[in-house]
């Protein structure tokens, strides 16, 4: 009992202390040792000799171990309620205290050269005889790094036989364990999970029991470390599989992957992966183009067989969807940037003429015309027999379709441009200074909402949600019968892309050069598209891929629910319009003054 | 539309009725049975939130730690005139010091703070709030999170909480109490996400909702106030169950009463009283291991 003088306290623990020790064994030598003490708490003395028991017969297959990066065990003892453990005195820090102590990553060759020590190490403990040995607590504070920089494990969780069961709710996870951990099953794979987990904290600085449990592939390590080679991360993620059978089935299988790695990772510059494999533009082929003598900036309308579109030119054309030739056109005085109508075979159009013109869909003949004392740049929405449309002569007007008179002009403090979005007897839009209304069908407003800069783009109304986006770079979600804003999302820049809702999720493209999706309940970021320039136009959803068009001069195809890239085509211009999708062929005009179709 | 829906099922011999051989067999609806699940919807104005609440400490535990918070407004008039609830369930850890301190500082916090950032709002309707009703919820609990940690320091607690603006439902989240929707025809489903180790097990699928069910971690959370650092709340909004319920409880009740009967015993109850009277003797017919709180919720038509 008075062999060891404490001379410190290195660490405390939940079950006891330790404490540096001299050994008086030798007194003619300093001989510095670690003393764990554990303390048993089991109230019961049957339990408490058989935690004893167990804990001493640990103590004797530890002590027959013999590894560089396993401390020796020099003796063990028990006295009252109190067991004691001498371990040789390492010397160095545990790899939790240098991840908090050093300021940026860990670099990679560091950690690999310690990855391979700890693969060696697990595979001496898991070829054990008679008994394999699972570590079973593998996690930065058990790895020790002494002064030579090589690993030491400690703590081989012989003080978890004092942990009495705990009733209750408790807080708190390992974070590094595997979920068969759970079920009671871990075998040698658990601790390989374990490694990765602990080299994956290592590498990304974020400990993942401050985390939701098994979310590794949620912090994807080279989306934070970008430092990491992709063949360190290929083996950090096949060793974090949840499926041990997934996972490499030997610490040796994994020493291997990893000194493989870093053979190739000798080189110094690396060039990042490029992601999967895309079509290349020469294989996206139109099926036809039809060329305007301007910018076509506005978005396509299919119906019975033609394709209407506005051009800068001046003009209304009709085209026949399956071929691309030219059916009429109609010549407005003022360029076309809004989408037409139709209504019952009649194509309404507004121009920057300042007109909102009504023909026959088949021969462009004008039945009537509706002036407006501005340029229109806000395509018409047509519903409950009227149609409604914005004007830059700072009113929302709503027109009789049969009498082609106006019911009601409501003022508005700026340009409208929006597309009113009618529902449920309500009309919303948006006007250039940032005023948003939301109008009855009489004309009166119900309620108003006021963004820091203009909203260009037209609202959409899905499930008592209003959405709309502005030049102030947010995206809202509005209460549509009282107004009030349940969420909002803030984009790099400003937007003036209409967003498109479906499935719970809302897509939006801004001047960031991103189309977005968004959880419509969470209000959290599904998932990004980066594009090469702004993203002006407004996405559209058909079957379940998402087109949109960039000011990059692309329009672009992704999966709806993931982002990924299905294809892209380029035009020789930007896209400002919406696309349109009809029977698998989408619709896009473009600044190089071509309207094209191609399949979907 | 309704009405032809309904007289298809009394039998008019416009159609015959479909053959289905699956061995069961039915009966057609009598005259005015169809129409029963709806005749006791009455038409009133303004719509406002009805709630009933019980709590009952169970049949294993001395305290309750469980905490409860129900506020309805409703508002009439020629002004606009949505209905406003806030209601909140928060279970304070067993285990842990000042379980039920933690609980109900939670709970008051929240609705303290909900309420006061929203109080000009309810005085002057035509106040533009400047925070999103999502943003308002995530500072409240925020909140909570400060309140809880200097009041009860170690301790912890769940917190489930749903402001409900019009038809509008903002949830906000940490912990496994739950929150459900109810149908009025007996289905539903949870709205909230447990924020328990199980839970992530079950998702993975590497344990079944039964293993769940028994399984001796099924009460470790990875999530909860006065717990951690950096909370990270789940705050969503989703639409008030058509002509249904909301139903807010602690994991006294739903741990020990399946979905299905959850579901059951609040739609075939007579009142909203009388639901959360069943609740609660059937989580204490099923032993009542822990405390066990409900509210429920309904948008009158």
């Amino acid at each position: 009992m008075n062999r060891y003088v404490i001379q410190d306290i290195i660490g405390v623990g939940g079950m006891g202390s330790v404490y540096l020790a001299r050994d008086q064994h030798f007194p003619n030598v300093v001989k510095l040792v670690a003393v764990k003490e554990m303390i048993n708490h089991a109230p019961d003395p049957l339990v408490r000799k058989t935690i004893v028991q167990n804990f001493e017969r640990e103590a004797n297959i530890l002590a027959t171990l013999n590894h560089s990066s396993i401390p020796r065990i020099y003796d063990y003892f028990s006295a009252s309620n109190r067991s004691y453990l001498t371990i040789e005195f390492i010397n160095g820090k545990d790899l939790e205290a240098i991840i908090n102590e050093t300021p940026g990553f860990l670099t990679e060759q560091r950690v690999l050269v310690w990855a391979i020590e700890l693969c060696d190490v697990l595979n001496y403990l898991h070829n054990h005889k008679p008994d394999p040995i699972i570590f079973r607590d593998m996690k930065p504070s058990n790895v020790m790094v002494n002064l030579q920089d090589h690993i030491v494990l400690v703590d081989f969780g012989i003080a978890k036989r004092f942990l009495v069961g705990q009733k209750g709710t408790m807080i708190g996870t390992e974070g590094y364990s595997p979920p068969e951990q759970y079920r009671g099953e871990a075998g040698p794979l658990a601790d390989i999970y374990a490694l990765g987990a602990t080299l994956h904290h290592t590498l990304t600085r974020r400990d993942p029991r401050l985390e939701p449990p098994f979310s590794f592939g949620e912090r994807p390590l080279r989306k934070i470390n970008p430092s990491v080679s992709a063949e360190l991360e290929a083996v950090i993620n096949t060793a974090l599989q949840y499926n041990p059978e997934d996972r490499f089935q030997s610490a040796e299988s994994m020493k291997d992957a990893l000194a493989a790695a870093g053979r190739k990772t000798g080189v110094l510059n690396r060039v990042g992966a490029t992601t999967a494999s895309i079509k290349s533009e020469s294989t996206i082929k139109p099926l036809w183009a039809f060329q305007s003598e301007d910018e076509i900036r506005g978005a396509p309308l299919y119906h019975g067989g033609s394709v209407f579109i506005g051009s800068y030119d001046h003009n209304l054309y009709s085209i026949n969807a399956a071929d691309g030739t030219l059916r009429w056109k109609f010549a407005t005085d003022g360029g076309i940037v809004t989408r037409p109508a139709i209504y019952e075979d009649n194509i309404f159009i507004g121009s920057e003429d300042k007109l909102l013109q009504v023909g026959g869909a088949r021969t462009g003949k004008i039945a009537w015309t509706y002036y407006t004392e501005g340029c229109v740049r806000s395509s018409p929405r047509i519903a409950e027999g009227h149609v409604f449309f914005g004007s830059d002569d700072n009113h929302i007007h709503a027109v009789n379709l049969l009498s082609g008179r106006a019911v009601w002009k409501f003022e508005t403090a700026a340009p409208v441009r929006s597309t009113p979005f009618v529902t449920q007897d309500m009309v919303y839009a948006g006007c250039e200074n940032g005023d948003f209304y939301c109008i009855d069908f009489r004309g009166e407003l119900k309620w108003h909402y006021k963004a820091k800069m203009a909203v260009t783009s037209s609202p959409t109304v899905m499930d008592g949600v209003v959405y709309f986006s502005s030049l102030d770079g947010t995206l809202y979600a509005l209460d549509a019968r009282a107004g009030w804003v349940i969420w909002r999302f803030r984009m790099g820049k400003g937007s003036i892309s209409s967003p498109c809702a479906m499935n719970g999720l809302i897509y939006v493209g801004s001047a960031d050069g991103n189309i977005y999706a968004i959880d419509v309940h969470t209000s959290k970021e599904t998932w990004r598209y980066k594009t090469d320039h702004q993203v002006g136009s407004s996405p559209v959803i058909y079957k379940d891929a998402l087109y949109c068009g960039s000011a990059d001069g692309n329009l672009y195809s992704l999966e709806q629910q993931t982002g990924r890239l299905r294809w892209k085509f380029a035009t020789k211009g930007p896209i400002t319009g919406s696309p349109l999708v009809n029977d698998d062929i989408v619709y896009t005009g473009s600044i190089d003054h071509f309207l094209y179709a191609l399949l979907a | 539309m309704k009405k032809n829906i309904f007289g298809f099922l009394r039998g008019k011999k416009t159609k015959p009725l479909p053959v289905v051989n699956n061995g069961i067999n039915t009966v057609p609806l009598k005259e005015g049975q169809a129409d029963a699940p709806l005749a006791n919807v009455q038409h009133l104005e303004p719509q406002q939130f009805i709630y009933g609440c019980g709590q009952s400490v169970g049949k294993q535990r001395e305290h309750n730690e469980d905490s409860i918070f129900a506020l309805s407004i409703a508002t009439g008039g020629e002004t606009s005139n949505s209905p406003i609830g806030l209601f909140v369930v928060a279970d304070g850890m067993g285990g842990h010091q000042y379980g039920e301190v933690a609980s109900a500082t939670a709970a008051r916090t929240l609705a303290g703070y909900l309420l006061k950032h929203f109080h000009p709002y309810l005085v002057d309707p035509s106040t533009s709030m400047d925070e999103s009703i999502q943003d308002l919820m995530r500072s409240a609990i925020n909140d909570a999170q400060r309140a809880v940690t200097q009041a009860a320091p170690g301790s912890g607690t769940t917190l489930t909480a749903a402001f409900i603006l019009g038809q509008q439902v903002t949830i906000g989240h940490v912990g496994d109490s739950r929150a459900y929707a109810i149908h009025p025809y007996g289905g539903g489903e949870p709205l909230t996400r447990d924020h328990s180790l199980v839970k992530r097990l079950e998702e993975l699928g590497q344990i079944s909702s039964e293993e769940a069910a028994i399984h001796p971690q099924r009460n470790v959370l990875y999530r909860a106030i006065g717990q951690g650092e950096q909370l990270e709340p789940d705050v969503f909004t989703a639409r008030f169950p058509q002509a249904g319920y909301l139903l807010l409880c602690s994991d006294g009740l739903w741990s020990v009463v399946s979905d299905i009967n959850l579901f059951q015993l609040v739609t075939s109850a007579p009142d909203l009283q009388g639901a959360c009277h069943s609740l609660l003797a059937a989580a204490n017919e099923a032993g009542g291991p822990d405390n066990i709180s409900a509210i429920v919720v309904k948008l009158t038509a």
